[in-house]
């Protein structure tokens, strides 16, 4: 079972859908046991990456190659190192709580609804583990088959448009990976990610190469100015969706810059890293006055975690100027492990936030700011869980939130004072944008009948978003096994960035 | 004169036609009550041993016969095959169709086997006028097929128009054929090919190629000579469009391949841009015309124009690589687009063409599993992976740029976006809308049409998946 556990993992949810679909309309209860069941067991499954990956060693394990198509020298390989792994496990953890979560609230189809959560999550576990850039290319893109069906059907009013403004915005951005992907494969001979990482390619190509890998994980992380998917996506998807969408799959984004834009085209990334730097700190400070101004809550949300995103790609770029201009590789790891914990835990914080938005949408079913107020009299536990993840996500010191920011900005501050400034407008700016929601949400006065009528989360909601706070508050106050598990492979990427290809 | 062995190279073919004779005396003879389920199982048993002729006594390398008129090789037993097995499909779709609407004649039969030999003649033929013959023997065939509801006036519209045009482009090929002997003094392709340097005219060559051309793109459907194309699609009866999207598209390619690679080989540079020029007008005129159609019918017309330009950007490569990623090209557009018509066939019933688009309206509330094979179809047609239509185009796309065509790839990729909204388009009204109160969807009964389609669209699937053994055979085909 080890030497196959990574397509254990990918194939165990993907062929899991398969009785879900089956069980059909007729029994939607049958439905939701067996998909509960099937995330339990990849969730079980991924434990055992834990043990069986070695953290002290780094680099990648667990390796699987199989040709696939030999005409083309393609390969079926997987394998992880650390950051892989706590990405895995943030998949499939957060893959069993959508479910929880969607237990009652999907009446329409549920079995299809599960079957599609199922395969998107075998689908985004084997982007994590591909190390063929062809397989990975496979799994990014057929992941928005399930995305775009999660969204159009059980979405909001404006689902239609939300859904082919995701779709097209994130095939626009991957289609020209492709061609960057074939003309490596015509100079390499290969789509193997760790030949490719050592192939001589001049400044001119890696240029050219950086902005179509760019343009790709921009999209997707997303970045300013190609964010304007994401905050109609969020708005428009099912609760389910929206967790999926920021505690995973924007993650894909930050995790592609690490496997493809730092080991195969380093000196560009070192030449554009201003530019990065650049759009990250927009996005940290303007998105952040863009959220302050909403009143969809779930649009807040959306526009903070593009905000909070911008810490990742912040973190990653960082590393380079750290790296390459002043050689100071201490402080390019710490930014780097930054932007890792950073990624984890606003997985967490953001699928937390979704979650509670989702509760009180399915009371109320509207996401205005304006129709709340003085939730927290009818609702104390739901207001105790609001406000938990409502620190962690202006970044309180005891949450995850912390780690990953204070990091980041830690390494900003060695590289140059400024950007370490505007990183950390992010401290102020979000505690605005999120206190403000809660006090226009939770406190005051009920001026609502409708909120008067409101009853507190029930238990199934209670395991939902206490699972996440105790995640968020376990990473808040002890990191340590989260950075041991990515520390090597951080280190090593930290050396990748060093080495010269031209 | 010919000898034995000559006759035994050629055996699929004439046994096709000694076949066809049969069924078409058959259906003079048999009595009315067992005419019609006779006749569709026999087409299909006479196909399906055509098929295993055709792969079982496969010589090794090439072959010719009757002087070089007749090539055997790999890349027409591949062509073939695939011919033959789209044929028995569109049998297999068509015949509920056919008898909801009184068509399932005899004709229909015989003439589909005569235009599938013509296919065959064309894909193996080492003579222009070879070439000639095998294109006029399918598309007269084509012709007729299309008037087959000879009482709809959008049908024989839609005959009208295709022999028309069809006849123009014919002539035009003919002329250009008739240049390039009068510049080269031969027929045989091969000798054709040898002759080019050696020619006293190369003026008169080159306008013979662009004849010669104009005759291929109108036959692949590329613009700008694709003006029938919608009209034949959406006016010809769905069992006859279906065939029209699949057997003549690898015979088109097929007769590319033959008439530009081998016999004009040696203009490359003069026939690379002119493709070159043809794939960008067809991505831009199919893929952006699309967009506003409500016809589905209409729509994959134009999506079959926007994929004859990815087909070109494989041939465009002029080398094995490219001509291997076309021909895949051709087979996964074939295998798609007969999936894709197959769903409109199944959905429709007596007096109902289920080809609006507005038709499949919250199709998966009323038939999940049908909505999930029109899905498979239209990811396919996108190229989205893990289907079959994108590894297809990932291997025109690296030919491109193989070939140094960075450009015409970047052209693709662009247009595969915008061509993107029309296929999701197609799934949004299956999955994200009511369907229309009132309106009820009747599956065909018939249960070997459903297997059938329901096989057809998962191949997409698993050949999205497993798709080596198919690249390795079709890249052996052009080795040596």
């Amino acid at each position: 079972m080890f030497n196959h556990l990574l397509s254990l993992l990918i194939w165990l949810p993907v062929a899991g859908a398969v009785p879900v679909l089956l069980a059909g309309s007729d029994r939607p209860n049958l439905a939701r046991w067996l998909s509960l069941l099937v995330a339990i067991l990849t969730f079980a499954v991924s434990l055992f990456l834990i043990p069986q990956y070695n953290g002290d060693t780094g680099g990648m394990q667990l390796a699987e190659s199989h040709v696939w198509i030999a005409a083309l020298n393609v390969h079926y390989a997987l394998a992880v190192d650390g950051i892989s792994v706590a990405l895995i496990l943030l998949t499939t953890f957060v893959g069993i709580l959508v479910i929880i979560g969607a237990w009652e609230v999907i009446q329409d189809k549920p079995h299809q609804y599960m079957a599609a959560m199922l395969v998107l999550e075998g689908l985004m576990i084997g982007v994590f583990c591909a190390t063929d850039a062809l397989l990975f290319y496979v799994f990014f893109e057929a992941m928005l088959i399930p995305m775009f069906i999660l969204i159009g059907i059980w979405g909001g009013p404006r689902r239609v448009y939300a859904t082919l403004k995701f779709f097209i915005y994130t095939f626009m951005g991957s289609i020209f990976m492709l061609i960057g992907l074939i003309y490596l494969y015509l100079k390499a001979g290969t789509f193997d990610l760790h030949t490719l990482a050592t192939l001589p390619l001049t400044l001119q190509e890696q240029s050219w190469l950086f902005f179509a890998f760019l343009i790709a994980f921009a999209v997707k992380v997303p970045m300013v100015p190609v964010h304007t998917w994401l905050p109609d996506a969020h708005v428009e998807a099912p609760t389910g969706g929206s967790v999926v969408l920021a505690a995973v799959m924007l993650k894909i984004g930050g995790y592609g810059f690490l496997r493809f834009s730092l080991p195969i085209v380093p000196d560009a990334s070192a030449h554009f890293a201003w530019l990065v730097i650049l759009l990250s700190l927009i996005a940290v400070v303007y998105i952040g006055y863009v959220a302050l101004v909403q009143e969809d809550m779930k649009k807040l949300v959306a526009y903070s975690s593009v905000a909070h995103m911008g810490f990742v790609t912040l973190g990653i770029f960082i590393a380079f100027m750290l790296v390459r201009e002043q050689g100071n590789t201490d402080a390019a790891r710490l930014g780097m492990q930054g932007a890792m914990v950073q990624m984890i835990s606003h997985g967490f914080v953001s699928g937390a936030m979704f979650s509670c938005i989702g509760v009180l949408y399915d009371r109320m079913h509207t996401r205005l700011i304006k129709d709340y107020g003085g939730v927290i009299n009818v609702m104390p536990w739901f207001g105790f869980f609001y406000v938990l993840f409502a620190m962690a996500n202006c970044g309180l010191p005891g949450t995850s939130g912390f780690v990953g920011e204070f990091m980041v900005i830690l390494a900003s501050f060695s590289a140059n004072p400024w950007i370490a400034l505007f990183a950390a407008f992010t401290l102020i700016i979000g505690a605005a944008y999120t206190l403000w929601l809660v006090k226009r949400v939770l406190w005051g006065e009920v001026t609502n009948s409708h909120v008067a009528e409101m009853k507190d989360i029930n238990g199934r909601e209670t395991l939902v978003l206490g699972a996440f706070a105790a995640l968020v508050l376990i990473i808040g106050v002890w990191p340590e096994p989260l950075t041991h598990l990515m520390d090597s492979s951080v280190t090593q990427l930290v050396q990748l960035l060093a080495i010269h290809k031209v | 004169m010919p000898t034995f062995n000559d006759i035994l190279i050629m055996v699929p073919e004439f046994y096709l036609v000694a076949a066809a004779c049969v069924l078409l005396l058959a259906d003079a003879f048999l009595p009315a009550n067992q005419r019609g389920v006779t006749l569709h199982w026999a087409s299909i048993f006479v196909l399906i041993a055509g098929i295993y002729l055709v792969v079982a006594h496969q010589p090794a390398g090439t072959v010719t016969a009757f002087n070089g008129m007749f090539i055997r090789d790999g890349v027409a037993e591949i062509l073939k095959v695939f011919a033959l097995l789209c044929t028995i499909l569109v049998f297999i779709y068509a015949r509920p169709y056919l008898s909801d609407r009184k068509l399932l004649v005899g004709e229909f039969y015989t003439l589909m086997i005569f235009a599938v030999i013509g296919v065959m003649l064309l894909v193996s033929a080492g003579n222009l006028i070879m070439v000639y013959l095998g294109l006029e023997l399918l598309t007269l065939s084509s012709y007729a097929l299309v008037a087959l509801n000879r009482d709809s006036k959008l049908s024989s519209e839609a005959a009208i128009k295709y022999f028309v045009l069809g006849a123009l482009a014919s002539g035009m090929l003919l002329y250009g054929i008739s240049m390039v002997y009068g510049a080269t003094g031969t027929l045989d392709l091969v000798q054709l090919h040898d002759a080019i340097p050696h020619s006293s005219m190369p003026h008169l060559l080159v306008f013979g190629l662009i004849f010669m051309i104009i005759g291929i793109a109108f036959k692949l459907g590329a613009a700008p000579f694709h003006m029938w194309i919608p009209d034949v699609y959406q006016g010809a009866p769905t069992a006859v469009t279906v065939f029209i999207g699949s057997a003549p598209k690898l015979a088109a390619f097929g007769m590319a391949f033959r008439l530009l690679a081998i016999g004009m080989g040696g203009y490359v540079q003069h026939w690379q841009p002119m493709l070159a020029a043809l794939a960008v007008l067809s991505l831009a005129i199919g893929n952006l015309v699309a967009i506003v159609q409500t016809n589905l019918k209409r729509l994959l017309a134009y999506s079959t124009i926007s994929h004859m330009g990815y087909l070109l950007l494989g041939l465009v490569n002029a080398g094995p690589e490219g001509y291997s990623s076309a021909m895949f090209y051709a087979i996964s557009y074939a295998l798609m687009s007969t999936a894709a018509f197959g769903v409109i066939l199944a959905l429709s019933r007596a007096g109902f063409e289920c080809e609006e688009i507005d038709d499949f309206k919250g199709l998966n509330q009323r038939s999940p599993w049908m909505a999930f094979m029109m899905l498979l179809c239209m990811f396919s047609l996108a190229g989205v992976p893990p289907l079959f239509g994108f590894f297809a185009k990932l291997l025109v796309l690296q030919a491109a740029i193989h070939a140094g065509m960075m450009w015409l790839a970047i052209v693709g990729a662009v247009f595969a976006i915008i061509g993107l909204y029309y296929y999701l388009h197609v799934v949004k009204v299956m999955y994200f809308d009511k369907p229309v109160e009132g309106t009820e969807v009747r599956l065909q009964p018939d249960f070997t049409l459903r297997i059938a389609l329901s096989l057809n669209a998962l191949v997409l699937l698993v050949l999205g998946v497993y798709w080596g053994p198919l690249l390795g055979w079709c890249k052996q085909a052009f080795v040596g």
